[in-house]
């Protein structure tokens, strides 16, 4: 479980740092939220990966079969926020695209 | 601070949230009353920020915790107000009422939703300053970038798309680091709660230290994207200079919150055990770089915007190597050389506006780099009405000649006292004697260069701007537009007057922030207020 997660966060940072080096701003913005899943899939991980158990103490729940409630506070949070920011840099590259009549990051082609 | 007194903690934080929502829900084309609302909320703000300062001054222990919510210090949500985030808070306001001010003569009408959008970046300032966690800080600071983004784009133009592309692509990235450097540190620590992860951090075992410390590191970093730090820094002179001037001239604290966190951090976390002194070589070593390449910048740019975008760097420069040489009586110096250059640069980025205003867009910049930095913006707005100001170029030009003396910092003005004040302290000839070592003198030799390129280059600005003008117009200058610009000189003008005093409340804030104990017990101590349910629980046990 935590060797499949740990790939899954490599793999998609990977990818995310490449897309966001890339002159386009659809890539940009593709590496951005690609970065920002595997962010919200590691603070899950920092919490302990743990499987059906749950993260509010009850009166017949031992405290060390919880599941941290932090982490998981903390990634809606991180959702929400990246969600919005994600969303306004769109609004961003495609004002972005109207004004400068291309998708470069600089507004403007480079010379072939 | 009893009672009511006490809820004035949360002020800074509720004040402009309201006002921003109720703006959003007055009509956008109900101009005045927007602009009397927003203006209201500041004006209060800074009432609200003087009081809070008051409390602050001459006492030196802790009573500025606020439990939001009411819950024990290290599982609910906390608010400190000490003698740093008092003087911070005062400083936003300050420069909020001038900038807003400013912005009522035209720029407050250029585009939708200014003031909801000012009015939030101030909540989110202010939250950061407050903040006694590290995911509220991320909150505060993510309201603070989302109102930032809107602001920068404030008037449009696709210089200002352009620099704001990249302004926000850069700051997602450095979101994306914060949660990252926030969830490692809660992995290691087990805490978020900055009191809390002082008193444990000695406590961690070694080999979880270092992914504590790699978790501290990534989240440097983010603060260091936000001051400027070279070479994290390359988009900060494009962004400063392509945004708005009342825009630009709120953005300058901005910096300076970067420049905060890292040094509340490393006053509270690193300043003793194990972790001592961590990341301080980072913060010297980049400071001097972020030093040079600021002062390289002034000596370069010849648009005026780019100009006072590398002031910000060098003011970052400096103050992160003081950070880094971690010297209580070079810091204190070092506070005073925050608040005067911040003052500064403010005044300086809305003065540029009025001074470019009557020339041609970019007469006076080469056309090649012209060309590298993107066209002139073209936002002729239409003419504002109100009174205009008589005897504009004189008073321009004093003006002009007072941001000259402050960032170059020769005397009479505040921007001297600072150095002087920091300058006196490294060459030992206060009551410490000892002399100074290797990075001091860097610093030290850093400093006064630094000045001199800002006075050449103010200078040839100055010359360009005001004597060697090719058109003759006079800029169409208002009344309101002047004033938050005096306003902000005056205060530099208070704070020489009473350098004495200011520097007393300095050295009394480094000392506090250097004894990191006061902090955490404040906040472990801090008492609930017993509220209804409290008092039911004790009616129960009684009544059995």
């Amino acid at each position: 479980m935590e060797l499949v997660l740990s790939i899954a966060i490599g793999v998609m940072t990977s990818c995310g740092i490449w897309l966001i080096l890339r002159p386009r701003t659809y890539q940009v913005i593709v590496g951005l939220s690609l970065l920002s899943y595997a962010v919200n899939l590691f603070i899950f991980g920092v919490g302990g990966v743990k499987a059906n158990v749950p993260p509010i103490l009850g009166d017949d729940v031992a405290a060390s079969a919880l599941a941290d409630p932090v982490p998981q506070a903390l990634v809606l949070t991180a959702i929400v926020i990246g969600f919005a920011t994600t969303a306004l840099f769109l609004v961003v590259l495609l004002a972005s695209r109207g004004l400068t009549g291309n998708d470069h990051v600089d507004g403007r082609n480079e010379p072939r | 601070m009893t009672g009511l007194m006490h809820h004035l903690i949360v002020a800074p934080i509720l004040l402009p949230l309201v006002a921003s929502a109720i703006l959003l829900l007055v009509d956008e084309r109900r101009r005045t009353t927007k602009a009397m609302i927003s203006l209201g909320s500041t004006v209060l703000l800074i009432l609200v920020a003087l009081v809070l300062f008051r409390t602050e001054i001459g006492q030196g222990d802790f009573e500025g915790v606020y439990l939001v919510g009411n819950w024990a210090a290290p599982f609910g949500i906390v608010l400190v107000l000490d003698a740093l985030s008092a003087l911070m808070l005062l400083l936003t306001a300050l420069l909020a009422v001038s900038a807003l001010v400013f912005s009522l003569a035209r720029w407050h009408a250029v585009g939708a939703h200014f003031h909801s959008m000012f009015q939030l970046l101030l909540m989110g300032v202010n939250g950061a300053f407050l903040t006694g966690d590290l995911f509220n800080l991320f909150v505060f600071f993510e309201v603070m970038l989302a109102a930032s983004y809107g602001l920068l784009l404030h008037g449009s133009g696709p210089l200002r798309v352009k620099a704001g592309m990249h302004y926000i692509a850069v700051n997602l990235v450095a979101a994306l680091l914060f949660l990252i450097g926030v969830s490692l540190i809660y992995g290691t620590a087990g805490t978020l709660n900055m009191a809390d992860l002082a008193a444990r951090i000695p406590e961690i075992e070694p080999d979880r230290r270092m992914l504590m410390e790699a978790g501290a590191g990534i989240l440097g970093i983010v603060f260091l994207i936000k001051a400027g730090m070279w070479p994290l820094c390359f988009w900060l002179p494009t962004a400063y200079s392509a945004a708005s001037a009342p825009v630009a001239g709120i953005f300058a604290i901005m910096s300076k919150l970067g420049i905060y966190v890292i040094l509340r951090l490393t006053m509270l976390l690193f300043s003793e055990g194990p972790s001592a002194s961590f990341g301080t070589v980072v913060l010297l070593y980049g400071g001097m770089a972020t030093l040079i390449f600021g002062t390289i910048g002034v000596l370069a740019s010849q648009a005026l915007g780019r100009l006072a975008g590398f002031f910000v760097l060098v003011s970052s420069g400096t103050l992160l190597m003081v950070i880094g040489i971690n010297d209580g009586a070079i810091s204190s110096g070092a506070l005073l050389y925050l608040v005067s250059s911040t003052l500064s640069i403010s005044a300086f980025f809305m003065l540029i506006e009025l001074v470019e205003r009557g020339q041609d867009a970019g007469a006076s910049v080469i056309a090649v780099t012209m060309e590298a930095y993107g066209d002139a913006e073209d936002d002729e707005a239409a003419e504002s009405e109100g009174v205009t100001m008589p005897g504009t170029m004189a008073i321009l030009g004093i003006c002009f000649a007072a941001c000259a003396v402050l960032l170059s910092g020769l005397p009479p003005l505040s921007g001297f006292v600072a150095k002087f004040a920091m300058l006196s302290t490294m060459m030992g000839t206060g009551a410490i004697g000892v002399p100074p070592t290797a990075a001091v003198w860097a610093l030290a030799v850093l400093v006064i260069l630094s000045g001199v390129a800002a006075l050449i280059s103010m200078t040839r600005a100055g010359i360009r701007t005001f004597w060697s003008s090719l058109e003759g117009t006079v800029p169409r200058v208002l009344v309101i537009e002047v004033v938050p610009v005096l306003f902000l000189l005056a205060l530099t003008l208070a704070l020489t007057v009473q350098a004495g005093p200011a520097m007393q409340y300095m050295d009394a804030t480094i000392r506090s922030l250097s004894r990191p104990s006061l902090y955490i017990d404040a906040v472990r101590d801090a008492v609930r207020i017993p509220g209804y349910r409290d008092a039911a629980t004790n009616g129960d046990a009684e009544g059995r």
